[in-house]
């Protein structure tokens, strides 16, 4: 089985409601993307799934942190927190469904289209959660380089 | 359409890239909903129209290789959203007209509307009804 090598690993941590720093995770990852140079492509969908996630971290997460994993043929990015949890992820990835505060409305954000913009930019997307324990999400992004 | 005739078209002023006014932005997308232009928006050099003034703004701006900024209503961002813009290199200008007139004008002037990626909302029965 072919294996790719890892060419770089970075951890951010992410802190509920720091509205000020919501979203300098992902223009981190994106200039760390860009410096590794990646396709504008990739880098430009790891970019707004990255956003997204770092989004419903900071809105709806009690924390939790991102990690992003570039390898020679994906860029992974794998958003988990310890809580709240989602109790029908089903429901919560359907296009326009929200549960967004209004403070977090006034901000532009909550329109329920986080999940499915997040899973249309993925080649590969998975959510985990359980209530009181917290949610793992992973999306992965081929490079369309072949490996072998 | 180069920035500089943004700015012409609609009274506005360079908030930051008074240097960049020959760039050129491809199209246009208005929203306040960061949202929508998130999950939307699918060209790159756009020029985003918008009334929200949040650091979030610029960032969103910035992960999507967009064009330029133009505030309207007459909103400016806080000093240190726009000293990040400076760091990321993507003008901001500002201008008094609210987003219709904004719009209408740059439409108007041949600015097309950026394209716009299908959403599964897009096939919602609801939309039809009266």
């Amino acid at each position: 089985m072919p294996r790719t090598s890892l060419v770089l690993k970075r951890i951010y941590p992410v802190a509920p409601r720091d509205l000020e720093r919501a979203g300098t995770v992902s223009t981190a990852v994106r200039r760390e993307l860009l410096d590794l140079g990646v396709g504008a492509d990739v880098v430009r969908r790891a970019s707004i799934i990255c956003f997204e996630g770092e989004m419903n971290l900071v809105l709806y997460s009690t924390g939790g942190r991102v990690i992003l994993l570039v390898e020679d043929d994906r860029v992974e990015l794998l958003f988990s927190d310890h809580g709240p949890g989602i109790a029908d992820v089903e429901l919560a990835s359907q296009p326009g469904y929200s549960t967004a505060p209004d403070w977090a409305r006034e901000l532009g954000f909550g329109a329920g289209l986080g999940i499915t913009n997040m899973e249309q930019n993925s080649d590969l997307f998975k959510i985990r959660s359980r209530v009181g324990k917290g949610t793992v999400v992973r999306a992965t992004i081929l490079r369309g380089i072949p490996f072998f | 359409m180069k920035l500089r005739d943004v700015a012409r078209l609609v009274e506005a002023e360079f908030v930051t890239g008074a240097d960049q006014a020959d760039r050129e932005v491809t199209r246009a997308f208005a929203a306040d909903l960061l949202s929508d232009v998130l999950a939307m928006v699918q060209d790159e050099g756009v020029l985003l129209i918008t009334g929200m003034t949040t650091p979030q703004v610029v960032r969103v701006a910035e992960v999507m290789s967009m064009g330029a900024v133009l505030f309207v209503r007459g909103k400016l961002p806080a000093t240190a959203t726009i000293e990040y813009a400076i760091g990321t290199g993507i003008p901001l200008l500002a201008t008094r007209r609210i987003m219709f007139d904004t719009c209408g004008i740059l439409y108007q002037a041949g600015l097309k509307a950026a394209q716009r990626k299908s959403m599964p909302l897009d096939h919602a029965p609801d939309l039809s009804r009266p």
